[in-house]
């Protein structure tokens, strides 16, 4: 049964070979992503416009199902539905239906009898936005806003797309990811859609503790030292550590990880001096970041906010239409 | 079927827009045929506001149809609609969607003082209340036929005939 | 009640038995193999056995039968009759229910049920410690008494080594054996899948390979110092066969046994978070199942069990790590015994002791073999048989498995205990 193998059918493709739900960056084939980012610099233009708003998506219902807690993300998400003129429905599952047992797919089916036309599904579990995206009637889309450790594939595409827009070209970048890799849904996003699009070096920078089994299978280069991993560095895409990675034994402190792995502007000296920094937010300033390089010239953090909304509307355009 | 020059048409329809300019007339090209004659025009006529592009594909009317256009542009409106005079672009004026989603998707950038539309080409068959002021040649044409404004590589345009099942509009 | 099964070719490795004969019958009894009646025999019941093979009924390891406690999953009726559909005559049952089979009396009660139903011979592996909590020792010669043949820890971690040490002491003080499946709590906390490519790749928590071999240290050298007659449950990794392997050439008398899903499995086929691969312990990689079938094929593992589990519908809709682990197999037992057999090209002799006399030899109980004078329990299957695995074919109540949708080749047609007919197929 190995040998055949069940990965044959990619579940994110509709028959046409079209986009039917975003799910992961992983498998997507490079014109479907770069359709994505051309998309979205179209609607960069319209997010600038006095009237931040086009009819597309008017009269469909795009849920918001959000299982964990996330006010940015999920604002965000609204920002671009209503930008597209679609109703928003914003629901925080983890504290309604969840607590009186009601099951992921029960919740689901309930909410789909609605009539939504989208879901935006984020879950604690790896798996969840699958799970759901299979268990829905075709006509239903699923965008993965998050789940478990595995992936954050919008996070990613707004990573790329704010790349593209200060770098020409992907196929002769050196990208640099630093921090929690192990536990981080955004690395593995990311990865995929860098490896896809053609960045002919991706590194992971991290502690021992932070990284998974393996990591170089998804292509990457393995670095533990800051001073190696980042030089020559044309990108330097910066993760955040959260608090409960401390409670572990997987880290000491705060205080040593911020000197050998947060990015201060004397580390940001070994990169390339045009090189340009991102952090998918929120910030830990003085853990993962310097307040210094955060707000410093290399910095293109606000501008991935602004970008992600177009970035957005693009995926949700794209999904609604096929 | 022997189509017309689409040189010989264009220079018709600078003459006709030239009588009409203001100061503030700008002029907007609708992707893709209807911007490479915006750009002549916008040349030809030595206009001080910037040339407009717009890409209609969030605007129009088929979006439940066939999705979203594979391959969409970014518009660019460089000076300030409100209260500007617009003469609006397009090659081939036909059902008049495409201009029915143009003039929403200009009033998303402000209140102009006017629009007007010149088109290469008018086939007739409306399906809108929209008319052309300015117009290169009225063609009747069968409506199984696409008609499609081209550009070789010195720039020269031309029109060429299609079946309707090339959807490559 | 007499019976003759006709021109089957029976295949009986511990009596280097494989041939095409009658068996006959008598009193629940084989009364004897070959081509001659005995004398006076005169049959009640003829079955043609015409290119079918006979073979003595599978001893299963382990079978979750989910009574006492948790019928919503699975009845004792509906997995006995799932036991004798997949050719499986004697079984071993955890000690996981609930209660949990801690008291004579729950075990008593069990054996009780089981008998009532007529069918397979029921063994219920008794708790190593009270309500499998590892810290204190059930009354396991009292427990013996009421029925079981070994204790177990099943899947619940027993962190205190000096309780393990203590309990295999006074196991081994009665000649009780103890099976344990080797896992250190705190390295597989919370891990869901092999620590590798594919968990990497999913983002799913991981239990890395130390957390069996460590464990698998402990055990080894505890049954040493202590003479223990320890089993070891579901080996998953091939640092852990080799551990095992080199523990019995040094002369230790361990035994063990693999999962028949682990003999075909890798993380591979978790392919996009397939929760019927939610197994424990986890499917690993491509390389540690080539040595599980390495392992067999040398006689490291003794036995193939079907770890059979079976799961409710809605506790496997669920994402991975949150749907209960465990898959169906008491139907698959046969049929993936015979698909390695197949892929290993080894003697089908070969592949069924690991499934008869094998884990009959663990169990410590008279079956798997076809001597005259035993017990006749026999399997009775069409080795060229396709057939696919859904619901509507299994009679499990759990439909869970890696290979729900798969063709396997294999089927039971009959099903014989103590010499009566309780399945046909």
């Amino acid at each position: 049964m190995t040998d055949v193998g069940i990965m044959s059918n990619n579940p994110q493709l509709n028959k046409n070979g079209l986009l039917q739900h975003l799910l992961t960056t992983e498998g997507l084939p490079a014109p479907i992503l770069l359709n994505i980012l051309d998309t979205a610099e179209s609607f960069v233009g319209v997010t600038e416009r006095d009237v931040k708003k086009v009819p597309l998506l008017r009269g469909k219902s795009i849920f918001n199902l959000f299982f964990e807690p996330s006010t940015r993300t999920r604002t965000t998400f609204e920002i671009a539905a209503k930008r597209l003129s679609a109703d928003v429905v914003n629901l925080n599952i983890a504290v309604s239906s969840q607590s009186k047992g009601e099951t992921l797919l029960d919740t689901v089916d309930n909410l789909s009898a609605m009539h939504a036309d989208m879901f935006v599904v984020r879950h604690s579990q790896s798996g969840a936005a699958h799970l759901i995206a299979r268990h829905m009637r075709p006509e239903i889309h699923v965008i993965n806003a998050g789940d478990g450790r595995h992936a954050h594939p919008t996070q990613a595409l707004l990573d790329v797309f704010t790349i593209r827009r200060y770098k020409s070209d992907f196929r002769n970048l050196r990208v640099a990811i630093v921090g929690d890799i192990l536990h981080s849904r955004v690395a593995r996003s990311q990865i995929h859609a860098l490896t896809t699009l053609g960045v002919p070096e991706v590194r992971v920078i991290a502690p021992k503790t932070l990284l998974p089994t393996k990591v170089e299978r998804l292509g990457v280069h393995v670095y533990h030292e800051m001073t190696q991993g980042l030089k020559d560095v044309d990108v330097l895409m910066m993760l955040r550590l959260q608090n409960e990675r401390m409670l572990s034994a997987r880290l000491p402190s705060t205080e040593e990880y911020f000197k050998y792995y947060g990015l201060t502007q004397e580390k940001l000296a070994l990169a390339k001096h045009d090189a340009i920094v991102l952090h998918p937010g929120p910030m830990n300033r003085g853990v993962e970041i310097d307040s210094a390089v955060a707000d410093g010239k290399q910095s293109v953090i606000l501008p991935q906010v602004t970008f992600g909304i177009a970035v957005r509307m693009a995926v949700m355009s794209i999904l609604a239409g096929n | 079927m022997q189509l017309p020059d689409a040189e010989q048409l264009l220079a018709n329809l600078i003459a006709q827009v030239r009588d009409d300019l203001a100061s503030s007339t700008a002029i907007v090209g609708i992707h893709t045929g209807g911007v490479w004659l915006a750009e002549r025009l916008h040349q030809d006529l030595g206009l001080s506001l910037p040339l407009g592009t717009l890409d209609v594909s969030f605007y129009r009317d088929d979006f439940g149809q066939i999705g979203l256009h594979p391959q969409i542009r970014p518009s660019d409106i460089p000076f300030k609609v409100e209260g500007s005079h617009i003469i609006l672009v397009d090659d081939v004026l036909y059902t008049g969607r495409t201009i029915r989603a143009a003039i929403n998707e200009l009033f998303d950038y402000g209140r102009p003082a006017s629009i007007r539309l010149a088109a290469l080409v008018d086939r007739g068959d409306r399906e809108l209340p929209i008319a052309a002021q300015y117009v290169g040649k009225v063609l009747d044409l069968p409506s199984d036929k696409m008609l499609a404004l081209e550009k070789n590589v010195e720039g020269k345009l031309s029109l060429s005939l299609y079946d309707r099942r090339r959807d490559n509009e | 009640m007499k019976t003759i099964i006709r021109n089957g070719r029976v295949i009986d490795q511990k009596n280097r038995i494989d041939g095409v004969m009658d068996v006959f019958i008598a009193s629940g009894k084989i009364a004897a193999l070959g081509t001659e009646p005995p004398h006076g025999f005169q049959a009640d019941r003829e079955i043609d056995a015409t290119n079918l093979i006979i073979c003595p009924g599978l001893v299963d390891l382990s079978a979750r039968l989910r009574e006492p406690g948790l019928e919503y999953k699975a009845t004792l009726e509906s997995e006995m009759g799932a036991a004798v559909a997949g050719g499986v005559t004697s079984l071993a049952c955890a000690p996981d229910t609930d209660p949990v089979l801690d008291e004579p009396g729950l075990v008593e009660m069990l054996k009780h049920r089981a008998r009532s139903l007529n069918q397979a011979h029921v063994y219920p592996i008794g708790a190593l410690t009270r309500g499998l909590k590892g810290e204190w020792l059930t009354e396991m010669a009292e427990l013996r008494d009421a029925g079981c043949v070994a204790f177990s820890q099943s899947d619940k971690p027993l962190p205190n080594t000096r309780v393990m040490m203590q309990a295999m002491q006074y196991a081994s003080t009665f000649g009780f054996g103890v099976w344990l499946r080797p896992q250190d709590v705190y390295l597989a906390d919370g891990g869901v899948a092999h620590d590798g490519e594919v968990a990497t790749r999913l983002g799913l928590p991981a239990v890395p390979v130390c957390a069996e071999t460590v464990a698998l240290s402990n055990i080894i050298l505890m049954a040493k110092e202590t003479g223990a007659k320890v089993h070891l449950c579901r080996i998953s990794s091939a640092e852990g066969v080799a551990m095992i392997r080199a523990a019995r050439q040094q002369g230790l008398s361990i035994t063990c046994d693999v999962a028949a899903n682990h003999v075909h499995l890798s993380e591979m086929d978790i392919g996009f978070f397939d929760s019927n691969c939610h197994l424990v312990p986890p499917l690993r990689s491509l390389g540690d199942r080539d040595a599980l079938r390495a392992g067999l094929l040398d006689d490291t593992i003794d036995a193939i069990c079907s770890d059979h589990a079976p799961v409710d519908d809605d506790a496997k809709l669920l994402p991975f790590a949150e749907a209960e682990a465990g898959a169906t197999g008491l139907e698959l037992l046969l049929p993936l015994t015979l698909k390695w057999a197949a892929e290993m090209k080894i003697p089908l002799s070969a592949a069924l002791s690991r499934i008869t006399s094998g884990p009959a030899r663990i169990l410590g109980v008279e079956a798997g073999h076809l001597s005259p004078g035993a017990d006749a329990d026999l399997c009775i299957f069409d080795p060229a048989q396709y057939w696919r695995v859904d619901a509507a074919a299994l009679k499990s109540q759990g439909k869970n498995t890696p290979f729900l949708g798969m063709e396997l080749e294999g089927r039971v047609k009959y099903t014989l205990v103590s010499g009566l007919v309780v399945h046909e197929g």
